[in-house]
């Protein structure tokens, strides 16, 4: 069975300017409109366990939308996603992480939003703060942390939490060298414990590096999906032309 | 055909129990006072109306009136407090919604389960003040735990509710602002329910606040069990708002990450 299948998915977000107050909710009753905003066409592929899969495309082809899909945020209005395992996204690396409280209940309730149990959070505690790699700070409010320091932590949370499925959105570029170099190795024992990957950049040596086989996605649509090297050719070119038309 | 994927397969008790302690934390870590301001209010609202129903208005003779103001603010406060944080829980949680896949559910329960240590020390203050005008513990005490077990689920399914439609309808906030303004005055805080004319029983028979505020004055200050038919309307109203509450919350859920 496939880690990851989309099926036909398309998403769309109802297109509606203004804020979502009741005088709109009263206008929209008298005069619907029907404006839409497709992300997701049509889209089809699959991920096979073990795999990892790229996805490249200009901001707004709808790589999010495709992931945050795939993490079971959004629901999609037509087609189907099939997942075979625990997801752990690192989407937005320390999402709900709050400066007045220290690193280490950061930590925690990282965790908890993860799906790791009480049990596996205290197992895993001290690996994870060993990792992260900032343990005379752990008991420090966040609001002290650099940007880095912070994302050593939520990078840190998000590779212990037992995943078969890990999906990346455009998040290891940030650190200093020595960590830069630490999660990708983190990231290649992940392929070697034949973990599947899902990952979304912009950084397309990296892509070349860490993937198997890649997708394009322009505007909603599947451009191309194939061997990470064509594709990225193609986005290249498909970009390159793009300007030189503009 | 559409299907659900990713099913978040966490410890929902664990991260519950995250999410309360993370908002106790940031609530008392900014006050320098700490604990002590869930007393300030109580404290202040008794003083005055003790002040005004003694002295003012006058004709307020009872020796344990304090005491009996302080059973109609306590669930008062509670039931305000805890509307007003958690209709607005999940539109204050954007970030978590939009970014982590936990359950939805989760957010405006430990929204009012947060609200619950605020409460556990007004209920120590109002013990303490009971204790204090010669009410010891007796044995109806031991209806405390379930009426405000009854309440608490009563308000949860509310909050459900409110929270859920807050998204798609943001005005939804004032509304329960005004909501908790008109409470104030239908539920007898500092009146009695034996001066309630005949024929609006009904409003205060059927209004869970008012019912617990008579439930507490029972057990407290006439120190006999509530009356069955309170306890009954609370059980009544509880399982109605849970049940309607996670109805509206379920329906609406899975388009939160569109609108909010």
């Amino acid at each position: 069975m496939a880690a990851l299948v989309f099926d036909r998915v398309t998403k769309t977000f109802p297109h509606r300017p203004g804020q979502r107050l009741l005088r709109e909710r009263i206008r929209e009753l008298l005069r619907p409109s029907r404006g839409q905003f497709e992300a997701l066409k049509n889209v089809s592929f699959e991920v096979q366990p073990g795999e990892s899969f790229g996805i490249v495309g200009a901001n707004g082809a709808g790589k999010s939308t495709l992931l945050n899909l795939a993490t079971g945020l959004a629901r999609p209005d037509s087609g189907s996603i099939t997942v075979g395992g625990r997801v752990a996204a690192l989407l937005e690396l320390g999402a709900g992480f709050h400066p007045d409280l220290t690193g280490a209940e950061n930590l925690r309730i990282n965790a908890a939003m993860s799906g790791l149990s009480r049990r596996e959070t205290a197992a895993r505690f001290e690996e994870i703060v060993e990792f992260s790699g900032i343990r005379e700070f752990i008991h420090e409010p966040l609001r002290t942390y650099s940007a880095g320091m912070s994302m050593r932590l939520a990078f840190s949370v998000a590779v212990h939490t037992d995943s078969e499925i890990l999906i990346i959105d455009e998040v290891i570029g940030v650190g200093d060298e020595a960590f830069y170099e630490k999660c990708l190795e983190k990231i290649r024992s992940f392929q070697r414990a034949g973990k599947t990957i899902l990952l979304a950049s912009h950084a397309l040596d990296q892509m070349k590096e860490l993937c198997q086989r890649a997708l394009w996605l322009d505007h909603g649509r599947v451009m191309r999906i194939g061997p990470v090297a064509e594709v990225v050719q193609d986005y290249h070119r498909g970009a390159a032309a793009l300007a030189g038309g503009a | 055909m559409t299907k659900a994927s990713g099913k978040w397969r966490g410890d929902f008790l664990f991260l519950l129990e995250n999410l309360v302690l993370k908002d106790f934390r940031i609530r008392y870590r900014n006050m320098s006072l700490g604990i002590l301001w869930s007393l300030v209010n109580p404290l202040v609202m008794m003083g005055v109306l003790t002040f005004i129903f003694r002295r003012v208005f006058g004709g307020q003779n009872s020796p344990v009136f304090p005491v009996f103001v302080l059973c109609g603010l306590v669930p008062y406060n509670f039931f305000a407090g805890a509307m007003l944080s958690g209709a607005t829980s999940i539109v204050d949680s954007a970030g978590l919604i939009k970014r982590v896949p936990v359950p939805r559910e989760v957010v405006p329960i430990a929204s009012v389960l947060s609200n619950c240590i605020h409460l556990m020390i007004q209920l120590a203050l109002l013990i303490g003040f009971a204790m204090a005008f010669q009410l010891p513990p007796a044995r109806p005490w031991l209806w405390l735990p379930v009426i405000w077990f009854l309440y608490i689920l009563f308000i949860c399914g509310l909050v459900l509710g409110a929270s859920a439609i807050n998204v798609f309808v943001r005005d939804t906030r004032y509304v329960v602002e005004s909501f908790n303004l008109v409470l104030f005055w239908l539920v007898p805080i500092f009146y009695s329910f034996t001066i309630i004319p005949a024929k609006y029983i009904p409003v205060y028979r059927f209004n869970p606040v008012a019912a617990l505020v008579m439930a507490m004055r029972d057990i407290l200050i006439d120190r006999h069990p509530p009356a069955i038919t309170i306890v009954a309307n609370m059980t009544i109203a509880a399982a109605v708002s849970l049940a309607l509450g996670l109805m509206i919350f379920e329906r609406l859920k899975t388009r939160f990450y569109e609108h909010i």
